[in-house]
C-alpha cells in the first residue's frame, strides 16, 4: 500500500489494531495521549475493547487479566506511568503472560518534563519490578520501523509468553512521517493458548491457573530456570541492530532511536570533512546487540556513545565492547535534543585527541 | 435398604485440604461460593481471581479457571478478564487488607464502572497472612501487632465500612453484608451469593457480598470464642443486611 502521512502516536495505535490487538487498557499521560485517544474511537468501532483505567496500576493489572484470559493486549504510557506499571510487569513476566507495552519516554526523574528523552533506558532494560525477569525491548528510529515492530510485537509476545516493550522518545510519538501501515512483517508460527484461564475449564476438561506464586524455593528456582531458558533464546534470536557506513570507519557512534537519526546527518557532515564515521544502531535494547561489537572493523579505534540521557546505554556498550576500544560519551538530558553539530564536534574531539 | 445421598462435598472445590487455620471462616465461605457456582452450573465457565492474603491459595481450591492477582489489584484483573471474555462468570475473592487498604482505588472504580463481576469480600478486621497487623477495618481498641495498645481513632481513624462506602458509588448494583456465625446465617449468606451471581448472569453490573469473618489465630481467641467475638463486636459495627439493590431500577445500558 502507499505511504500515508501519520503522527507517530496514531501510527503506533493503528499498527496495534493491524497487529491483532484485542484490548487496550491505559491512563492519560503526555506525550502519548494520541494513542488512547485514537484507540478509544477505533477499537470500539471494530468491536474490540478499550478501557481508560483509574491509574497505570489498574491498567497494567487489567492487561494481566485480559492476557491471562488469552487476549492480545496493549497498554501505553510514558515514563512516570511506566514506573507505576512495574509491579504488574513483574507479575506478567512471572506468570508468563504476553502483552505489548509502548513507552513514549519523556525527561525525568520525578515528574520531570514532557520533552523527548532516553532517560528510561535502565527502566526499560533493567526494569523496576521485582525478581529475575526480562522484557523483550525494542527502540526503533523511524515511524516505519516503529509501526513494523509494533505489529510483530504481538507475535513475539505470544511466542515467548513474555511482555514486549517498545520504547520511543517523545519525538517519534509526536512527529509526522510517511508510513506504509500495511507493509508485510514476518509472521510467527504460534501455538494455541491452551494455558489461558478464560472460563473454559468445561470445554477443556481441566482447569487452568495463572500464577506467579511458588512458595517452595526449589519450585521457584525451577520456574526461574525455565524463564532463563526463554531469555537465553531471546539473546540468541532477537539481537537486532543496524551497522551504518561502517566500512573503513575510524569512529563508530553507538546510538538508538531519534539520536541515531541525528547521528546519520552528523556522519554526512563528517564525511565531507574527510572523517569516516559509522553508526552501530541497536534496535533491540534488551537483548542488547552484543554480537554487533564483534563485527566492528579493524579500522575503528574509538566508540562514541550518544544518548539523550547522561549515559545509561553506555554501560551496556562498555560490557559489550569488552575493553576492545576507547569509549567516549556524549549526552544531553532533560528533554534537550542534541544538534548534529554537537555530535560532529564530539567526534572531532576524539579524532583530534589521537593526532 | 435403599441409600439416599443427603450430602456430598461440592464439586466446586478441588479435593484437597484447605490451608486455613482451624476455626477460620474462610473455609465455610469457600464452600458456599463453590456450592453456588456448582448448583448454578457455572463452574465450567467461571474465572476466579485470587487476591493476596490468606486466601492467596484459593486458586488451588476453587475448581474452575483461576488467576492470581497482585495485592489489591484483583478487581482490575477481573475487569481485564471480563472485558475480553464477557460470556465468562468472573469473581474476585479478597480480604479486607487487600480490598479496603491497598486495593481501595481498584474496588471503588470497578464498582464505579459497574463492571459485571462479583466480589467476595472477607472482612476479618485484621491482616491475617502477614501475622495480624492492623487493617483499615480493625475495630477501635482492638489489639493487633501494629496497634499493641489497641487501635485509637487519633492517627488511625475509624474503621472503614466498605459496603456502606460502596453504596454511595452510583455504579454498584448489589451490595450485601452477611455472616457465617451460625447455620441460619450460613443459609442467608448462601442466598446472598446466589443473588450476587444472578446479578452478573443477568448482566446487571457490579455485585459484592461482604462476609464478617474470623481470624482466631491473630485475634488470639479460640475458634468458638472468635465466633462469639464476631457477633458481639464486629456485627454491631458492621451491621448485616442489603446495602444496595439496584436490580429493580432501570440499568443505563444502551
Ligand atoms: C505489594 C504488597 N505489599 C504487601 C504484601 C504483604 N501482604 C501479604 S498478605 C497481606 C495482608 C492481607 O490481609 P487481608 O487482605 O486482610 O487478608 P487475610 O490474610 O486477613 O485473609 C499483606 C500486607 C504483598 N504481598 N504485596
Ligand atoms: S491467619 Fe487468620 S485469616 Fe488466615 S487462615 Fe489463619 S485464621 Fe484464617
Amino acid at each position: 500500500m502507499a505511504k500515508v502521512l501519520m503522527k507517530g502516536n496514531e501510527a503506533m495505535a493503528l499498527a496495534a489494531i493491524k497487529g491483532g490487538c484485542d484490548a487496550f487498557f491505559g491512563y492519560p499521560i503526555t506525550p502519548q495521549n494520541e494513542i488512547p485517544e485514537y484507540l478509544s474511537y477505533h477499537m470500539v468501532n471494530e468491536g474490540r475493547v478499550f478501557v481508560q483505567a483509574e491509574s497505570e496500576v489498574a491498567a497494567i493489572n487489567m492487561v494481566y487479566g485480559a492476557a491471562g484470559a488469552g487476549a492480545r493486549v496493549l497498554t501505553s504510557s510514558s515514563s512516570p506511568g511506566i514506573a507505576l506499571k512495574q509491579e504488574g510487569i513483574s507479575y506478567l513476566a512471572g506468570s508468563e503472560l504476553p502483552c505489548v507495552i509502548i513507552s513514549v519516554m519523556r525527561g525525568g526523574p520525578g515528574l520531570g518534563g514532557i520533552q523527548p528523552s532516553q532517560g528510561d533506558y535502565n527502566q526499560i532494560t533493567r526494569g523496576g519490578g521485582n525478581g529475575d525477569y526480562h522484557l523483550l525491548a525494542f527502540a526503533p528510529e523511524s515511524l516505519q520501523e516503529t509501526v513494523d515492530i509494533v505489529k510483530q510485537a504481538f507475535d513475539l509476545a505470544d511466542y515467548y509468553r513474555n511482555p514486549v516493550i517498545i520504547a520511543v522518545d517523545g519525538l517519534i510519538g509526536q512527529m509526522m512521517e510517511p508510513v506504509d501501515i500495511d507493509k508485510e512483517v514476518p509472521k510467527m508460527k504460534l501455538d494455541p493458548k491452551n494455558w489461558a484461564a478464560e472460563g473454559k475449564s468445561g470445554e477443556r476438561g481441566s482447569r487452568n491457573t495463572i500464577v506467579s506464586l511458588h512458595l517452595d524455593p526449589y519450585d521457584l528456582e525451577k520456574h526461574n530456570l525455565k524463564l532463563k531458558k526463554k531469555y537465553d533464546e531471546m539473546i540468541q534470536k532477537e539481537q537486532r541492530y543496524e551497522m551504518i557506513n561502517m566500512e573503513n570507519a575510524e569512529v563508530a557512534i553507538v546510538a538508538y532511536g531519534t539520536v541515531a537519526r541525528i547521528a546519520r546527518s552528523a556522519i554526512e557532515t563528517l564525511k565531507e570533512e574527510g572523517i569516516n564515521v559509522g553508526i552501530l544502531r541497536p534496535l533491540s535494547i534488551w537483548p542488547f546487540p552484543r554480537k554487533a561489537f564483534n563485527e566492528l572493523p579493524e579500522s575503528v579505534h574509538s566508540l562514541l556513545t550518544v544518548e539523550m540521557s547522561l549515559g545509561q546505554m553506555n554501560q551496556d556498550v562498555h560490557l559489550a565492547d569488552k575493553c576492545r576500544h576507547n569509549i567516549e560519551f556524549y549526552g544531553r538530558a532533560g528533554g534537550v535534543v542534541p544538534e548534529p553539530q554537537e555530535i560532529v564536534d564530539a567526534v572531532k574531539k576524539i579524532v583530534r585527541g589521537r593526532n | 435398604m435403599k441409600t439416599q445421598t443427603v450430602y456430598k462435598p461440592t464439586e466446586g472445590l478441588v479435593k484437597r485440604d484447605l490451608t486455613y487455620c482451624p476455626g477460620c471462616t474462610h473455609g465455610i465461605i469457600h464452600k458456599l461460593v463453590a456450592e453456588v457456582l456448582e448448583e448454578k452450573g457455572l463452574l465450567d465457565t467461571t474465572v476466579g481471581v485470587a487476591s493476596v492474603g490468606c486466601s492467596v491459595m484459593s486458586y488451588e481450591f476453587f475448581n474452575c479457571d483461576m488467576q492470581q492477582a497482585a495485592h489489591g489489584r484483583a478487581p482490575a484483573v477481573a475487569t481485564g478478564i471480563k472485558r475480553v471474555r464477557p460470556e465468562a462468570t468472573v469473581f474476585t475473592y479478597q480480604g479486607d487488607g487487600d480490598l479496603a487498604s491497598i486495593g481501595m482505588a481498584e474496588i471503588v472504580h470497578a464498582a464505579h464502572r459497574s463492571e459485571n463481576m462479583t466480589v467476595i469480600f472477607v472482612n476479618n478486621a485484621i491482616y491475617g497472612m502477614t501475622g495480624g497487623q492492623m487493617a483499615p477495618t480493625t475495630l477501635i481498641d482492638q489489639k493487633t501487632t501494629t496497634s499493641p495498645m489497641g487501635r485509637k481513632q487519633k492517627d488511625t481513624g475509624l474503621p472503614l465500612r466498605m459496603s456502606e462506602l460502596l453504596a454511595t458509588v452510583p455504579g454498584a448494583t448489589y451490595l450485601e453484608r452477611v455472616s457465617v456465625h451460625d447455620p441460619k446465617h450460613v443459609r442467608k449468606a448462601k442466598k446472598a451469593i446466589e443473588k450476587a451471581f444472578d446479578v452478573q448472569t443477568n448482566k446487571q453490573g457490579f455485585s459484592m457480598v461482604e462476609f464478617v469473618s474470623t481470624c482466631p489465630v491473630n485475634w488470639g481467641i479460640n475458634p468458638t470464642d472468635s465466633i462469639k467475638w464476631a457477633v458481639d463486636h464486629l456485627i454491631p459495627y458492621y451491621p448485616l443486611g442489603v446495602y444496595k439493590d439496584a436490580t429493580k431500577e432501570d440499568t443505563n445500558e444502551s
